[in-house]
């Protein structure tokens, strides 16, 4: 139908804008849940704040249809390889949202148990904050996501680059 | 005292009649558990093990272990207790099935051998790590990076060989199953989990033959943690145990206190715990509810059931400042008292939840579907569920009439009409039912507490407790000591080493605290029912379908951060 509306017309534009502007309308999460975020994750799908708002409300639960990780929750050194491995499987491009303190810096767990920040393992785009953070902060978080991605070059190769404490040196 | 045949066999013991222990001889011990178990003591609520390195008392020897054990008329309890002159002694796992695990831990986080325990190897710790975290000696940041996920091959090996699916060579090497298994991983990351846990199934086509379990994913130290943090700071960290009803957390955390300091809550404090209590029991059912029926594919009552929950958060939020993780109880009180207006926002969540309720028994009461999934699938026995030391909804659906509330009535539930909601097949449909009566049930004391509640202070008038008023703090130099000393040293409890427990959303909900006079808890122990719910997974889930597995772990509702602490 699109075709048959712009006729015979042309659109330039540069291929990075017109990729990243499909990708950031519709970024598929894999929501990695451990914790109480997760149950705030929960309400962040639910009605009231209804992430579908921002195309993203297909949630995965196989990273390999995924291009979004949503780190929800406490990552401990048991779980920190299953982080990766998600992680690993998960096609290029990707993105990670770090959700809640723990994810982000161990938060009020500093002790033998508890990744002091999954950024030890994987690299985050964006940190949100809270314990565990509000729907809209998650929101947020999504939106910087989108606008963060508008700026991003197909041929980047800057996340690949990424060595964290349980890769291979 | 329904174990003085237990007192009188060990008339050398000595016991403590205020915190209901009994301190036996290393010898003794094994005896009298199983005397104990003889008696009536059927139901094992928590093995656990207290280091005493740097203890304020002298003791006989560094580690102590603690057995506590409820009566199966659930109205009392006991601790027996043993001083362990080398870190072993014999394993309890052949009188109750929970022991099995419950030992594993302990053997995990001190390091105590269990001699003739079936597989003693760690359970919440991972597979390289070196040491023992709770013991006193072991730093607290002292963090071991896993590198490669557990082989579980050697257990499945285990439990098929007893099943005789497997043979041994004489090398111990175990052969190909005799059958034609399939091995499949349910977990750690699965949507069906909830959480992180594994399940390690083997699969006879779509039945399940065998099934190993692995937790301890969400392992987050809290028992460590609490060492390091005065009594008051402890509450944030119970809110993140059972996160989905944080308050309830907060409160059988502050009883416990509050019983060893000896206070007695005002009335208002009191009416206000349980109000708060019952709301957050109905919203733990709710998400667990929710949650289940996605599993079985009714999407729509997600919403139906979800969007009540969300309006008891903005009740919350108006009230603790926070939406889940509510940290609102103090030592001897609360943080606010009750805000204006509350009466109305509370009528308006009772309405919805009502709605929300009814709208979704209407869906799957007489749903076919529903109850071919559901009917006497993942059955457990009412035997079982004891020996398990399962709690709560879910023991009740296997026809176990105990109720906290009713056995042993704390604050104002002596005094409160309400009904204990038991099944009687203890199936999947059980235990969901149960909790769809238990919310009618809790918004009934919701009701009776509606314009009941007395006025006064929502603190315990007690300046070792309570913080003074900032006005105080800022205007007089007593005030300001006074503030000083109870942020910097905390609550200061008297030595002693104490259980006491309350109903919580997920079942008998404990803590064993051992005091040494300061303002940091020498040890803290939660008896967890998520814990022993999940030990049970396993030999409910055999013999049942793949898919039938998926409903029962939503149905038992196992909450990680309550289970892997």
């Amino acid at each position: 139908m699109g075709v048959e509306l712009l006729g015979d017309a042309v659109i330039a534009t540069r291929l990075d804008e017109a990729v990243n502007w499909a990708r950031e309308s519709s970024l598929w999460p894999f929501v990695f849940g451990t914790a109480c975020c997760a149950i705030e994750f929960m309400s962040t799908a639910a009605s009231k704040h209804d992430i579908s708002r921002f195309g993203a409300e297909v949630v995965r639960f196989s990273p390999r249809q995924a291009d979004l990780l949503l780190v929800a929750g406490t990552i401990s050194y048991k779980q920190a390889p299953i982080l990766k491995q998600i992680y690993d499987q998960m096609p290029y491009p990707k993105w990670v949202i770090s959700m809640g303190a723990c994810a982000c810096s161990g938060g009020f767990y500093d002790n033998y148990t508890t990744l002091q920040g999954i950024d030890d393992i994987i690299p985050v785009d964006v940190y949100v904050a809270g314990c565990p953070p509000r729907p809209e902060s998650v929101l947020d978080a999504l939106m910087m996501l989108q606008k963060e991605l508008q700026k991003e070059s197909l041929s980047s190769e800057e996340k690949k680059n990424f060595i964290g404490k349980l890769d291979d040196l | 005292m329904i174990f003085s045949k237990l007192l009188n066999t060990y008339e050398n013991a000595s016991y403590d009649e205020d915190t209901y222990s009994l301190l036996l001889n290393e010898e003794e011990i094994f005896e009298a558990v199983e005397l104990c178990y003889e008696m009536g003591g059927e139901f094992l609520l928590d093995i656990t093990v207290t280091d005493y390195l740097d203890y304020v008392l002298e003791t006989p020897s560094r580690f102590g272990l603690v057995y506590t054990i409820r009566h199966k008329h659930f109205k009392e309890f006991i601790l027996l207790k043993c001083f362990l002159s080398e870190p072993q002694c014999n394993s309890i796992s052949h009188l109750y099935k929970c022991a099995n695990w419950l030992e594993r831990e302990v053997y995990d986080q001190y390091g105590i051998h269990f001699l003739n325990h079936p597989e003693l190897s760690r359970i919440l710790n991972h597979w390289q790590f070196d040491g023992h975290p709770l013991r006193k000696d072991y730093p607290i940041t002292n963090g071991q990076y896993c590198t490669d996920t557990l082989d579980l091959m050697p257990s499945m090996n285990k439990k098929l060989f007893e099943m005789g699916l497997v043979e041994k060579d004489e090398n111990g090497e175990y052969s190909e199953a005799n059958k034609d298994l399939m091995f499949i991983n349910v977990g750690p990351s699965h949507p069906a989990t909830h959480g992180t846990i594994r399940n390690f199934c083997a699969l006879d086509g779509e039945t399940i033959i065998a099934n190993v379990s692995e937790i301890g994913y969400l392992h987050r130290g809290f028992e460590k943690s609490c060492e390091n943090h005065t009594y008051n700071q402890i509450i944030p960290y119970t809110d993140r145990l059972d996160y989905c009803s944080a308050t309830t957390n907060n409160v059988a955390f502050a009883k416990t206190v509050e019983e060893m300091l000896g206070l007695e809550l005002p009335p208002r404090a009191v009416a206000i715990r349980v109000l708060v209590m019952e709301l957050s029991r109905i919203i733990n059912h709710l998400v667990c509810l929710a949650a289940q029926l996605v599993d079985m594919g009714a999407l729509t009552n997600y919403w139906y059931l979800y969007n009540p929950r969300e309006s008891s958060y903005k009740f919350f939020s108006k009230l603790t400042g926070a939406r889940l993780t509510n940290s609102y109880m103090r030592i001897g009180g609360m943080s606010y008292d009750l805000y204006e207006g509350y009466e109305e926002d509370l009528k308006i969540i009772i309405k919805e939840i009502e709605e929300g309720v009814s709208s979704t028994l209407s869906m799957i009461e007489h749903n076919r579907i529903f109850q071919d999934r559901t009917q006497n699938v993942c059955p457990i026995s009412a035997k079982d569920a004891l020996s398990f030391g399962l709690s709560g909804p879910n023991l009740r659906a296997c026809g176990v009439d105990f109720d906290m509330r009713e056995k042993n009535p704390y604050y104002l539930y002596n005094e409160l009409d309400f009904d204990v909601v038991i099944g009687s097949v203890g199936d999947i449909y059980d235990r969901v039912m149960v909790r769809f009566e238990e919310i009618n049930q809790s918004l009934r004391i919701i009701k009776q507490l509606q314009g009941n509640i007395p006025d006064g202070a929502i603190c315990v008038d007690d300046r070792s407790v309570i913080l003074p008023d900032k006005q105080e703090v800022y205007g007089s130099i007593e005030g300001a000591m006074n503030q000083f000393k109870l942020i910097y040293e905390g609550v200061k409890v008297p030595v002693k080493e104490y259980y006491s427990s309350l109903e919580a959303s997920n079942g008998e909900l404990g803590f064993y605290i051992v005091s040494n006079g300061s303002g940091y808890p020498h040890k803290v122990k939660v008896k967890a029912p998520s814990f022993t719910a999940m030990a049970a997974y396993s030999s409910m889930v055999e013999g049942s379908m793949l898919a039938d597995a998926i409903l029962n772990l939503g149905s038992i509702n196992i909450i990680a951060g309550e289970m892997d602490r």
